[in-house]
């Protein structure tokens, strides 16, 4: 090519390196990306919009699919939000529960993270011993709640249902069989040659431009912030438990990546600890507004038959307030600033999704890299385009 | 009380900034002028007491009725003690809101997500276009008179007809 002419690449929305549908459009000075413009919206729903029109328990399922790699942990996010605006204190043994769902769906995340990351790169294996680990925690899902990738097993005031001892058991098998797994990721890569090659010294990002660049969670504790939001604003009853919060020193891709093999482990931690100082008592608080009657007081007890039917029919009220409440997303801090304005319908639901803020970055961190080395810095920052678009 | 000491430092500067500032909901909030704001939030982000350095969100709510109609809410926090600090800002319609995204990098896209969705635009924005839908969309959704099925959904779709930026 002949010197000072560049050339235009549309990478995306249809490629299996961009995790989605996520679109950018490379400059490129021989094989240098010369400037980089992502392009969203591939996979814009409106939930925000949609929302507004439904009540309160309804916006449940709608949250699964912003995160769908890891799902409980935006039904949590979304749940403690609610219950903040209207002032419910969750049963002790509902928030062990949600922690335990919401530490397996950041394990599920940081799976689909590692085997498609790897995959780019070249390390063919990986995505196959990471997804049969992962399909465990699928099963554990389907016995909970009967659903694998999107289980919307929290409530508005507590969890869905009590545990089986089978869910227990699955879990416990998992805690016991998981560090092996994760053994066996580290011999695949983190002392691998070509990997190390790969991803040391690519995509830096300094603490300071992570900050500036509104990173959150793995991809901003590589860059040695130690901010999560489980220490820093505690809820859900993260005070309770012991771990530890990895962090990185340079901010390159390999930093990115031994941060989340280190949240593997502590999130283990926590899951081991909650399942094993499970509290006893109820799973849903006893509010009338949110709590179902018993099925048997419906068929003999006119007040429980009406209770039941406002609560289906129209739902909890939220009052005329406003709140922001955060939880630690698999990707970063997933925020969510609710308007009531004292009926069943929220006015406002806005949704800080942490994977919007990586990938705005792009159009910095991809500019005088290699082509090669695109699809490994794009694959670091470890974005969902439903949690973008939303 | 180095909060109270940066809203001092505000008022000292630019006595008009600050509206209002107190507690909402436990989360520390203020009311900002639209006179003054970059020069309040640069003080926000560059001072050595407590610097708000980190840009968590940018959104709006259409109170539809009310005048000005839209309130833009900034939600800051400092990486030094994790607080947060909520910043809000009265935009009627069809005002120009001034610009932060040469403070935060992270401002460039969240403004161009409220401009796409809610119509507030941004003066000295580098490039404030569409984000979330295309070129030649009509209407802003999230405004309250948006209908919730969209304008045109009784009409066929032709993928011809959209346009898209260069």
């Amino acid at each position: 090519m002949a010197e000072g002419k560049t050339m235009t690449l549309n990478m995306g929305p249809h490629h299996p390196a961009t995790h989605g549908v996520l679109r950018i459009v490379l400059e490129l000075d021989g094989e240098t990306i010369v400037s980089a413009e992502p392009r969203i919206g591939y996979l814009h729903r409106g939930i925000e919009k949609i929302a507004e029109s439904r009540n309160y328990q309804q916006v449940i399922p709608l949250t699964d699919r912003l995160d769908y790699a890891s799902a409980s942990a935006n039904n949590m996010g979304y749940c403690v939000t609610v219950e903040k605006l209207m002032g419910i204190e969750v049963p002790k043994r509902a928030q062990y529960l949600r922690v335990i769902m919401a530490e397996l769906s950041r394990i599920m995340g940081h799976h689909l993270f590692l085997g498609t990351h790897a995959l780019d790169i070249g390390a063919m294996s990986v995505v196959f011993y990471a997804f049969r680990d992962r399909e465990m925690i699928m099963g554990i899902n389907e016995e909970i709640s009967g659903y694998r990738l999107t289980p919307t097993f929290f409530r508005i005031g507590g969890v869905a249902h009590d545990t089986t001892p089978a869910f227990i058991q699955k879990v416990r098998d998992f805690v016991k069989w998981f560090p092996k797994g994760l053994a066996g990721y580290h011999t695949l890569l983190t002392e691998n040659k070509i990997w190390t090659t790969r991803t040391m010294n690519i995509g830096t990002v300094s603490a300071k431009d992570a900050v500036n660049y509104g990173f959150t969670g793995p991809s901003l504790r590589g860059s040695g912030v130690a901010y999560d939001v489980r220490k820093a604003h505690p809820y859900s009853s993260y005070d309770d438990f012991d771990f530890q919060i990895p962090v990185g020193e340079k901010g390159d891709v390999y930093d990115r990546y031994l941060v989340r093999m280190e949240e593997f482990s502590q999130s283990l931690k926590i899951i081991d600890q909650a399942i094993e100082n499970l509290p006893e008592g109820p799973v849903m608080v006893d509010n009338p507004w949110v709590s179902n009657p018993a099925l048997g007081a419906v068929q003999k007890d006119i007040s429980a038959l009406i209770r039941r039917f406002m609560i289906q029919t129209k739902g909890p009220v939220a009052p005329d307030q406003e709140v922001y409440q955060s939880v630690e997303g698999a990707k970063g801090e997933l925020g969510f600033y609710l308007v009531g304005d004292g009926s069943e319908h929220p006015y406002r639901l806005k949704i800080r999704s942490p994977s919007f803020y990586l990938a705005g970055a792009l159009s910095r961190l991809l500019v005088g890299h290699m082509m090669a080395d695109a699809v490994a810095i794009i694959g670091s920052i470890d974005v969902v385009l439903g949690e973008i678009d939303r | 009380m180095s909060y109270k000491n940066i809203i001092q430092n505000i008022q000292n500067k630019f006595p008009e900034a600050v509206i209002k500032e107190g507690q909402n909901n436990g989360q520390q909030e203020i009311t900002l002028a639209l006179s003054e704001f970059v020069e309040a939030m640069r003080i926000l982000h560059d001072n050595s007491d407590l610097p708000f350095d980190l840009l968590l969100d940018i959104l709006s709510i259409d109170r539809t009725s009310r005048k000005p109609r839209f309130d833009l809410v900034y939600i800051l926090m400092s990486t030094q003690d994790f607080s947060r600090l909520i910043v809000r800002l009265e935009a009627g319609e069809g005002e120009e809101v001034p610009s932060v995204s040469s403070i935060w990098h992270s401002a460039d896209w969240a403004e161009r997500e409220v401009y796409d969705l809610m119509g507030i635009t941004f003066s000295g924005h580098p490039d404030l276009k569409r984000i979330l839908t295309w070129k030649n969309f009509e209407g802003h959704p999230l405004c309250k008179d948006f209908p919730l099925e969209g304008k045109d959904f009784d009409k066929p779709f032709d993928p011809e007809t959209i346009e898209d930026y260069p």
